[in-house]
């Protein structure tokens, strides 16, 4: 079983912008590898590269643990590669109006929660951050909330995802393989291998 | 009230409700390649487990291969390390491996039809967003992660939790010159491309009726453009036929009990959805992206939005200003520097036909380099069987072998600085296409070749008469 992921803490990173996709946040040049080594010091690389400022060059912001994003965060190819060089480069958690579904779906596997909060509550997120860079947030996934300066906002996570951190069965293969005589037993009623 | 495909093909998969309150998923086709697996089978060594069923796991290389010298070892040391790696992995355990030496080699998208692996009512996984492709012949067919590689490989299921459904029917006749491309690039354009987050797609309507299979493959192929990581189409008629006589289908009397298990997962007539979307077909026409996803598109009549335009917003200026296009103009006449017919949304021998047919007895634009990139070495015989490479090659384009190619260039092919690509493929992203300031302008395959030969953004409804 893997390592169960409840409370997170640590500065923040505000990346503004909605539907920064999965080739922004790891160009695909750097999938040609056998292994994610590596990985983080490539994250946003190319936006990095045309704007000096961007956040991930700040400063401010290399000690930071916890993403604030935009909506529809991750879209795009389904690269776990994405999640990997975020997490690698020190990201523990993502906070966002909106995440796409196979980011998030990647992000749980690798044990990195993707919460949702309000658009009014991201820019004054963002705003804290921007504010304070050194402002610790921290984020408690059994109570949904996340904190900075004694002050707490409801984050969203579904039920299931949050079980899973929560039980150490984000890594999902030995909870797959807990009972296989029901795969076996699937895979023999399926037509398709059963034989038509 | 009946079952959308999705819940009938969800519950006969189903293996147990998991602690976690997801559901335990049965995974019945595997595809694999070789740039979102090695670390996966590096991850089942780690643990000491083995493949649960190697014979439902298929693999193929695309992604990084080159099109123009496939001498091994390739001039590039990490692709050729990545090809490595994936034949030793397939070796090791056992899994079908059509390797560049195979004439079955081609896009994991395009082989899985071609062959018949992909079939009505079977789940479909693969590391790739657009593995929503195979819902074209009635499959629940999605993209997942290298850690969810290695999950299918360890116990062949998944660990998931249940989507909404939302159909979307296109009626009416499609406008010649107007094909399925523009028919999926109005839909995101229209529903947004997050519209379909929790959404599986389910297309119907009289236009999709109409369709063949593989304008049903580019449909359901940008479904992941749209937020959606499944789309399907209900298996018909033209899904039987489509099937029969292919390497991996049933054949004999088998296949007359498939056909009649394949008619059953089609979602009833009453089935309840959670959202229906109406367009009329009559009122698509030719698009074309002019921003940095695939939203952002417009009609070939039209013009530009402006930053100022009521709904714009920083988004609008941002696109525009990567690239590099003037707010209020005609995206007609827009100068374009690269071609591009390929990718996994529109690589097929239809796709090929409609291009040559723009392409024939003309010539490409003196300023443009143009590249037809089959998506299988199965598309490739049969173009060249029935002459297409000719066309093309008279007409100034390069014809090349099967691959992902410049979709997403990991392999040689790839823009050069600020270059505009007219593309047949799926994303406009930042730097999707090689150069991090590179430039793409996503269209149909005739699109693009009418904007080879005039070097710029033309209206192929004119170039057809």
């Amino acid at each position: 079983m893997s390592t169960c992921v409840d409370r997170l803490e640590g500065p923040g990173l505000p990346l503004r912008g909605d539907n920064i996709d999965t080739d922004r946040i790891i160009p695909a040049r750097f999938l040609k590898a056998v292994t994610f080594d590596g990985l983080g010091d490539h994250v946003f690389e190319d936006d990095r590269e045309a704007l000096a400022d961007h956040p991930f060059s700040n400063p401010a912001y290399q000690q930071a643990h916890v993403l604030f994003t935009n909506d529809n965060f991750g879209s795009g190819s389904s690269r776990e590669h994405a999640p990997q060089a975020l997490k690698r480069w020190g990201i523990s958690a993502c906070v966002g109006e909106s995440f796409s579904e196979i980011f998030r779906g990647n992000s749980l596997a690798i044990g990195l929660p993707c919460v949702t909060v309000s658009h009014e509550d991201i820019e004054r997120l963002m705003s804290v951050v921007e504010a304070t860079p050194s402002a610790r947030f921290t984020l408690v996934l059994s109570d949904r909330t996340l904190t900075v300066d004694g002050t707490s906002v409801s984050v969203g996570i579904e039920d299931s995802v949050r079980d899973a951190f929560l039980t150490g069965t984000w890594d999902a293969t030995g909870m797959l393989l807990d009972d296989f005589d029901v795969v076996r037993g699937v895979a023999s009623r399926v037509p398709y291998i059963r034989g038509f | 009230m009946g079952k959308t495909l999705l819940k009938k093909v969800w519950d006969l998969h189903a293996v147990r409700a998991l602690p976690t309150g997801q559901t335990q998923l049965f995974i019945g086709l595997h595809l694999i390649h070789e740039v979102t697996t090695p670390q996966a089978f590096d991850m089942l060594r780690a643990r000491g487990v083995g493949v649960a069923f190697p014979d439902r796991t298929f693999a193929t290389t695309d992604h990084i291969i080159p099109t123009l010298d496939q001498a091994r070892p390739f001039q590039d040391a990490l692709a050729e390390e990545m090809l490595s790696a994936l034949e030793r992995n397939c070796a090791e355990y056992d899994i079908p491996f059509w390797n560049l030496d195979s004439e079955r080699q081609g896009i994991v998208h395009v082989i899985g039809p071609e062959l018949g692996l992909t079939q009505p009512g079977m789940t479909v996984a693969c590391g790739d967003s657009h593995t929503s492709t195979h819902g074209a012949l009635g499959a629940v067919a999605f993209g997942i992660g290298t850690s969810q590689v290695r999950d299918v490989l360890a116990s062949q299921s998944l660990a998931f939790d249940p989507l909404k459904v939302r159909r979307i029917a296109v009626n009416g006749e499609l406008a010649r010159g107007v094909f399925a491309k523009d028919v999926v690039l109005e839909i995101i354009h229209r529903l947004g491309v997050k519209g379909g987050v929790g959404y599986a797609y389910e297309y119907g309507g009289t236009a999709l009726d109409r369709m063949s299979i593989e304008e049903r493959l580019t449909v359901c192929n940008m479904s992941i453009e749209g937020g959606a990581r499944i789309g399907y189409v209900n298996p018909d008629e033209t899904t039987f036929d489509y099937l029969r006589g292919r390497p991996f289908s049933p054949s004999g009397d088998a296949f007359d009990r498939a056909v009649s298990w394949w008619r059953s997962v089609a979602s009833d007539a009453d089935a309840d959805y959670d959202d229906v979307v109406e367009i009329a077909a009559s009122e698509i026409e030719p698009r074309v992206t002019w921003g940095i996803n695939p939203g952002q598109s417009v009609g070939v009549s039209g013009r530009i939005p402006s930053t100022g335009a009521a709904g714009a917003d920083g988004a609008v200026a941002e696109a525009l200003d990567f690239m590099g296009l003037t707010e209020g103009a005609p995206i007609r006449g827009t100068k374009i520097d690269v071609a591009f017919v390929g990718s996994c949304t529109n690589s097929r021998l239809s796709d090929l036909r409609e291009a040559a047919r723009v392409a024939k007895g003309q010539r490409v634009a003196p300023h443009v380099k143009a590249l037809v990139v089959p998506g299988s070495r199965a598309v490739l015989a049969a173009a060249e069987q029935e002459g297409l490479h000719q066309v093309f090659l008279d007409a100034g384009f390069e014809w090349r072998a099967a691959g992902c190619s410049m979709c997403l260039a990991m392999n040689p092919d790839k823009l050069d600085g600020q270059q505009v690509c007219a593309s047949s493929s799926n994303r406009n992203f930042k730097g999707r296409q090689g150069s991090p300031t590179g430039r793409t302008l996503l269209m149909s395959p005739a699109m693009v070749a009418a904007a080879a030969l005039a070097g710029e953004v033309t209206d192929v409804r004119d170039v057809l008469g």
